[in-house]
C-alpha cells in the first residue's frame, strides 16, 4: 500500500507539472492572439499591463475570480455548473498523451491518437450542456449550431487521422513521430495538412467558422448566460483546445519534437523547444486567420465539412492507400 | 493486484448506478446524461481488461457521436414533459414491450456466454494481455482475413440502414430559396452592377 501511494505522489506531482506550464502557456497565448489580431488591425493590442502587456490575462483572470456568479432563475442549475468544469477538464485531459521529447510524456500509451480523439469528441458535451441548461434562446442555438458543426467536422478529421496512420503503422504518438524521422508529412500529405488545420478551425469554435458565438446574431453563443469564472472556465478551456489541435497537428504532420533537420547547429537544440516552436507557429497561423478571414455563412459551412472536406479525404485515403501498396512501402508490423 | 480491483470495482459499480438511473431517472435529460456516464465507464472497464482500442472506439463512436444524437432528439423533442404518461395510466404498452425485449437479451447473453465457457479455446481477456502483439493488430490480423466477409456485410447493412434513413425523411420542399454556389462565386462587376438612366415620373424595370 505504501508503495501504491509513493507512486501515486510521484504521478501527482508529474500531472501538477504538467498542468501548470499548460495553464501559463494557455494565458500567454490569450495575450499572443489578441496582440496579432491588434497588429494585422493596425492597433496596439493589450500593451500596459507588464512588459508588452504580458500580464494582461492574468488581470483580466482576477476580475473574473472577483466578478459575481450568476446563475439564471429558470436555469438547470447542476448541469449549469458542470458545464464548464466538463470543457475546462477535457481541454486539459487531453494534454496527458502529447509527447514533448521521447520521454518527456505523462502517460506513453498504445493507443495515443484514438485518445486524442475520443476527448476531442467529448469537447462537444461542454458545449450542448452549457447551451442547454441556461434555459434561454440564444445560447441553445449557439448549442446546437456548435455541437452540428463539431462532429461533422469530426468525421473528415478521422479520416485524415486515418491517412497519416496508414503511413505509420501504429497508434502510439511517439511512433508518429519517429516516423517523420526521413520526412515529414506534410510533405506527402499536404493537401491533408490543408484540410487538417481549417478542420481544427472548425473544430474548436474559431473564426472563420465561429457561428456558435457570432455575435451579431447570437449575443455570445453558449456562454451567453455565464459570467465570473464560469465564463472564464469556458475561455481558458477552448484555448487550451486550440493549443491542443495545434499540438495534434504538428504531431501527425510536422514531425512533432523532431528538429527541421538532423544538422549540426539545428539538432543540439532540445526537443521540447522544436515541439513548442511547432505549436507557436500553428497558433500564429491560427491567430492570423482569426484577423483576415470572414465568418462563414452556417449552409457554406455545412458544405465545406461534408460535400468538399469528406469526399476528398476519402479520396486521398484510398490514394494514399493504393500508393503504399503499389511501391511496397506499407509500413511493416513487428509481429 | 487490490488496485486493479478496486478500480473494477469503481467503475462497474459506476456502470451500474447509472444504467438503473437511465431507467429510473424522471428527466429524459438526465436519463441521457446518465447513459453518457454508463459508456464512459464502460470503456474505462474494457481498458482495463487491455482492450485499449474496444475502450477508445466505445467512447468516440458512442460517446462522441450516438449519444450526441440522443441528446440532440431529447432537447428538440422536448419528450420530458410526457414522463407522466409513460409507466402510470391506462395506455401504458412500454412494460410488455419492455420485458419482453430484456428478456430476449438476457437469453442471447446466456447463449453467448454459455458458448464461451463451453468452447475453451476462444481467445479470452488472459491471451489478450499475454501476446506481444498490440490490441489494434491483433483485431486487424482477425478482421480482415477471417472475418472479411462478415465485416464487410455489416458495412453493407449499415450503408442500407443510411439509405433507409435518409429515404424516409426525404421530402422535396418546392418554394424554398437555395443559394447557387456557383453563381455566388461567378458573380463579378461587369454582370452584377449597371447604370442606368433613371427618367423622371418614369421609374426603373430591371428584369433578373
Amino acid at each position: 500500500m505504501i508503495g501504491y501511494l509513493e507512486i501515486l505522489g510521484q504521478e501527482v506531482y508529474k500531472i501538477i507539472f504538467l498542468l501548470v506550464p499548460i495553464l501559463v502557456t494557455v494565458a500567454m497565448i490569450v495575450w499572443l492572439d489578441r496582440r496579432v489580431w491588434g497588429l494585422v488591425q493596425k492597433r496596439k493590442g493589450p500593451n500596459v499591463v507588464g512588459p508588452f502587456g504580458l500580464f494582461q490575462t492574468l488581470a483580466d483572470a482576477l476580475k473574473y475570480i472577483f466578478k459575481e456568479i450568476i446563475i439564471p432563475a429558470s436555469a438547470n442549475k447542476v448541469v449549469f455548473i458542470l458545464a464548464p468544469i466538463v470543457t475546462m477538464t477535457l481541454a486539459l485531459v487531453a494534454w496527458a498523451v502529447i509527447p514533448m521529447s521521447e520521454d518527456l510524456v505523462l502517460a506513453n500509451i498504445n493507443v495515443g491518437i484514438l485518445y486524442l480523439f475520443a476527448i476531442s469528441s467529448l469537447g462537444v458535451y461542454g458545449i450542448i450542456m452549457g447551451g442547454w441548461a441556461s434555459n434561454s434562446k440564444y445560447p441553445f442555438l449557439g448549442a446546437i449550431r456548435s455541437a452540428a458543426q463539431m462532429v461533422s467536422y469530426e468525421v473528415s478529421i478521422g479520416i485524415i487521422i486515418i491517412n497519416v496512420l496508414l503511413c505509420v503503422g501504429s497508434l502510439n504518438l511517439n511512433d508518429i513521430v519517429i516516423a517523420q524521422k526521413e520526412l515529414w508529412y506534410v510533405i506527402p500529405l499536404f493537401p491533408m495538412f490543408v484540410i487538417f488545420f481549417i478542420s481544427s478551425l472548425a473544430e474548436t469554435n474559431r473564426p472563420p467558422f465561429d457561428l456558435p458565438e457570432a455575435e451579431a446574431e447570437l449575443v455570445a453563443g453558449y456562454q451567453t448566460e455565464y459570467s465570473g469564472m464560469m465564463y472564464a472556465m469556458f475561455w481558458l478551456g477552448e484555448y487550451a483546445n486550440i493549443l491542443l489541435m495545434c499540438a495534434m497537428g504538428s504531431i501527425l504532420f510536422l514531425g512533432g519534437w523532431l528538429p527541421l533537420m538532423d544538422i549540426y547547429p539545428l539538432n543540439i537544440i532540445p526537443a521540447p523547444i522544436w515541439m513548442i516552436l511547432k505549436i507557436l507557429f500553428l497558433f500564429l497561423l491560427f491567430a492570423l486567420i482569426k484577423a483576415i478571414v470572414p465568418r462563414y455563412r452556417y449552409d457554406q459551412l455545412m458544405r465545406l465539412g461534408w460535400k468538399i472536406f469528406l469526399p476528398f479525404s476519402l479520396i486521398y485515403l484510398v490514394l494514399t492507400a493504393s500508393f503504399l501498396f503499389y511501391f511496397d512501402k506499407l509500413p511493416k508490423v513487428n509481429i | 493486484m487490490i488496485v486493479h480491483s478496486i478500480f473494477f470495482y469503481f467503475f462497474s459499480l459506476i456502470a451500474i448506478f447509472s444504467s438503473l438511473m437511465v431507467i429510473t431517472s424522471r428527466s429524459t435529460i438526465n436519463s441521457v446524461f446518465f447513459l453518457i456516464l454508463d459508456f464512459i465507464s464502460v470503456g474505462c472497464l474494457f481498458i482495463m481488461v487491455g482492450a485499449e482500442f474496444l475502450g477508445m472506439i466505445l467512447l468516440i463512436v458512442y460517446v462522441g457521436a450516438v449519444a450526441v444524437l440522443f441528446l440532440f432528439v431529447v432537447m428538440m423533442l422536448n419528450v420530458a414533459e410526457q414522463k407522466q404518461s409513460w409507466f402510470i395510466g391506462k395506455k401504458s404498452t412500454h412494460i410488455p414491450t419492455g420485458l419482453i425485449v430484456s428478456v430476449l437479451i438476457l437469453l442471447e447473453l446466456l447463449v453467448v456466454v454459455g458458448g464461451w465457457k463451453y468452447k475453451e479455446d476462444i481467445m479470452s481477456s488472459g491471451t489478450l494481455l499475454l501476446s506481444e502483439i498490440s490490441n489494434t493488430h491483433q483485431l486487424g490480423l482477425v478482421m480482415y482475413t477471417d472475418y472479411i466477409l462478415y465485416f464487410q456485410l455489416a458495412g453493407i447493412v449499415l450503408l442500407l440502414a443510411m439509405i433507409g434513413a435518409i429515404l424516409l425523411t426525404f421530402r422535396e420542399r418546392v418554394g424554398v430559396k437555395k443559394q447557387s454556389y456557383l453563381n455566388q462565386i461567378s458573380r463579378n462587376p461587369s454582370n452584377a452592377v449597371a447604370l442606368i438612366e433613371v427618367k423622371s415620373n418614369q421609374g426603373v424595370k430591371l428584369d433578373d
